[in-house]
């Protein structure tokens, strides 16, 4: 299958792809690695300069981007002795959420995330990453099992928001969706989220109640889609761009909002480039904020969660 | 920005029904003419269908509390702007306009109150202002709603409206969903009763946050309460959506509201639960 390429990553990916073929080259012949070494530092500077002037539009373009690594890819790349779990003991199971067991640096853990689909079969499946009641049931009773067994959460939280359909409004979404703010707000146990992609409204939040939250160098977070405010807004979707600047949705804007704590930074072109790459700079920051929260009694997480969500607000003075 | 602190009684959203210089009101759900008198004394219940009109926070008050009245709290609380945000006009200038449309300073109004005799901490969502939309005054407000209950140990009693988080205030706005679920959790660690009673229009953040976390949940006929909006779900699945999805009736059938109570009854109903859920003594 072709890479999929955005307009705005077209030279970025042109040198990459080169650099990729000079490696293979230079690996038989060392004459080449001279030229090897100014084409990649070349395409770092084409990465450094398309990359810092994106649109909050361009950013999640790449939030969205069709290879960029989901739950799963973390799970896999971060944790060992890795269990899925599924079904809400309700309903169904809904593929759209991942929720599971795993030792992350020797230290079991329970890992909650949104995930989408690699193709259009697995899209369909997993509906795009857009959850169903089931799969924020299967949530809670994941972060419960974390707070019963003392376990950290780690969640990665990557959708366009909670599924707008007559089945989930039937099975009750909004119920759902309060019902695992209200389990992340109680547990116990240290939770570290992080916005690895698209944090599209309440159906993002339910999964980001937590003590530290990061965010992703092109993740975005948003009340609402910009599509969709743009079709409040003015009644035309392709107003999009003008939306998502408003909107302050990017990584900068979280961290300035206090929204996020830590922005992580992808590598060059983004996570979609190098997953393994992108992984390990997750690893640093996700183990600093777990060792962070080391020192707090179960008493003092769910406390210094509350006060993290009960001071968002802005009033005038 | 200032605003009185008494609102006026104001009829709200019902002036669009008026017909003959406002002697008479037309019912938005059988086409009915009826004196205004005759909706004021049924509350803007129709008296021939039974549709029930939205009714504003003062006439609640009017409708639910011992002698109409409460203690209000945090009456000052106003929003700023914190993703400095404007379409057509700066979001300082909407909330201008709308305290002057409405002469409330917010979407809701809390304070401690009695309902049959009985302590409560008691809030009411205020659609005419922006939707009924939770930005930080709402959320701020309903937050301390239950912290004061949690410590008065006096049950909550919450009526939502509200068409969800408030765009304008960004991803702000969205944090107070998980800031009144936060406050709501305590109070349910405290064991001290939450009714949450649901009017027409419930959605987005607001349903999907503290409105479906009472311990007894209860919805007007005919509201439309879920989480995403009919025309949102009929874009999505790309046709008409059945008759009455999403209302009350609709909810009581799948399991997520306990009681459907029209609104003549709805003090009485508020009373009886009261009654059965004193909070026990602080353990």
């Amino acid at each position: 299958m072709p890479p999929f390429v955005l307009p705005f990553e077209k030279p970025f990916v042109e040198l990459l792809t080169r650099v990729r073929e000079l490696r293979v080259l230079a690996a038989g012949d060392p004459k080449l690695l001279g030229e090897l070494a100014r084409l990649e530092e070349k395409t770092a500077q084409v990465a450094r300069d398309a990359y810092r002037e994106l649109s909050p539009m361009q950013k999640l373009q790449i939030a969205r981007h069709p290879e960029r690594p989901y739950t799963l890819d973390y799970a896999a790349r971060l944790l060992d002795d890795w269990v899925e779990l599924h079904g809400d003991r309700r309903f169904g199971d809904d593929a759209a959420v991942v929720a599971g067991l795993g030792r992350y640096h020797g230290r079991s853990v329970v890992v909650v995330g949104h995930q989408r689909g690699r193709d259009a079969d697995e899209n369909a499946r997993r509906n795009l990453g857009m959850p169903h009641p089931e799969g924020y049931r299967k949530a809670v009773r994941a972060f419960d099992l974390a707070d019963r067994m003392g376990l950290p959460i780690l969640t990665f939280v990557d959708t366009p928001g909670a599924f707008p359909g007559i089945a989930a409004e039937e099975r009750g979404q909004s119920e759902a969706i309060a019902g695992s703010l209200a389990a992340m707000s109680r547990v116990r146990v240290p939770v570290v989220a992080t916005i690895v992609g698209e944090g599209g409204s309440g159906g993002a939040l339910a999964f980001a109640v937590a003590n530290r939250v990061l965010v992703l160098e092109f993740g975005c977070y948003t009340v609402i889609s910009p599509e969709g405010c743009a079709a409040i807004l003015w009644r035309d979707a392709a107003r999009a761009p003008e939306a998502a600047e408003r909107l302050k949705m990017t990584a900068p804007d979280l961290l300035r909002l206090g929204i996020v704590d830590e922005v992580v930074a992808e590598p060059a072109g983004g996570a979609h480039h190098d997953h393994d790459e992108a992984a390990r700079r997750l690893d640093r920051a996700l183990s600093a904020a777990l060792a962070s929260l080391d020192s707090l009694s179960p008493a003092a997480l769910a406390d210094d969660r509350y006060r993290r969500f009960r001071a968002f607000g802005a009033l005038v003075a | 920005m200032t605003a009185p602190d008494q609102p006026p009684p104001s009829r709200g959203a019902n002036d669009a029904r008026a017909l003959g210089g406002g002697e008479f009101q037309r019912c938005e759900g059988c086409a009915a003419v009826h004196e205004t008198r005759v909706f004021e004394t049924t509350y803007e219940v129709c008296p021939a269908c039974g549709h029930h009109h939205r009714l504003s926070p003062e006439r609640y008050r009017r409708l639910l509390l011992d002698d109409a009245t409460f203690a209000a709290w945090d009456t000052h609380l106003e929003s700023a702007d914190p993703i400095e945000f404007s379409a057509d006009v700066p979001y300082p200038e909407r909330i201008a306009a709308a305290q002057r449309e409405t002469g409330a300073r917010d979407a809701i109004e809390t304070g401690r109150a009695r309902l049959g005799g009985h302590d409560i901490a008691y809030g009411c969502f205020r659609f005419a202002f922006l939707g009924g939309s939770m930005g930080s005054v709402v959320g701020e407000k309903v937050a301390r709603l239950f912290e004061r209950a949690a410590s008065a140990r006096i049950p909550a009693v919450l009526l939502q409206t509200s068409g969800g988080a408030r765009m304008q205030e960004g991803i702000v706005s969205l944090m107070q969903m998980a800031k009144t679920v936060g406050a709501r959790e305590r109070l349910r660690a405290a064991c001290v009763p939450f009714v949450s009673v649901m009017l027409g229009p419930t959605t987005g953040g607001v349903a999907a946050s503290t409105a479906f976390l009472g311990d007894v949940n209860v919805a007007e006929p005919g509201a439309l309460i879920g989480f995403a909006g009919p025309r949102v779900i009929e874009a999505t699945v790309g046709g008409r959506l059945p008759e009455g999805f999403q209302r009350s009736e609709f909810l009581l059938d799948h399991g997520m509201v306990d009681l459907v109570v029209p609104r003549a009854e709805l003090r009485a109903a508020l009373v009886r639960l009261l009654g059965h859920l004193r909070p026990p003594p602080a353990a």
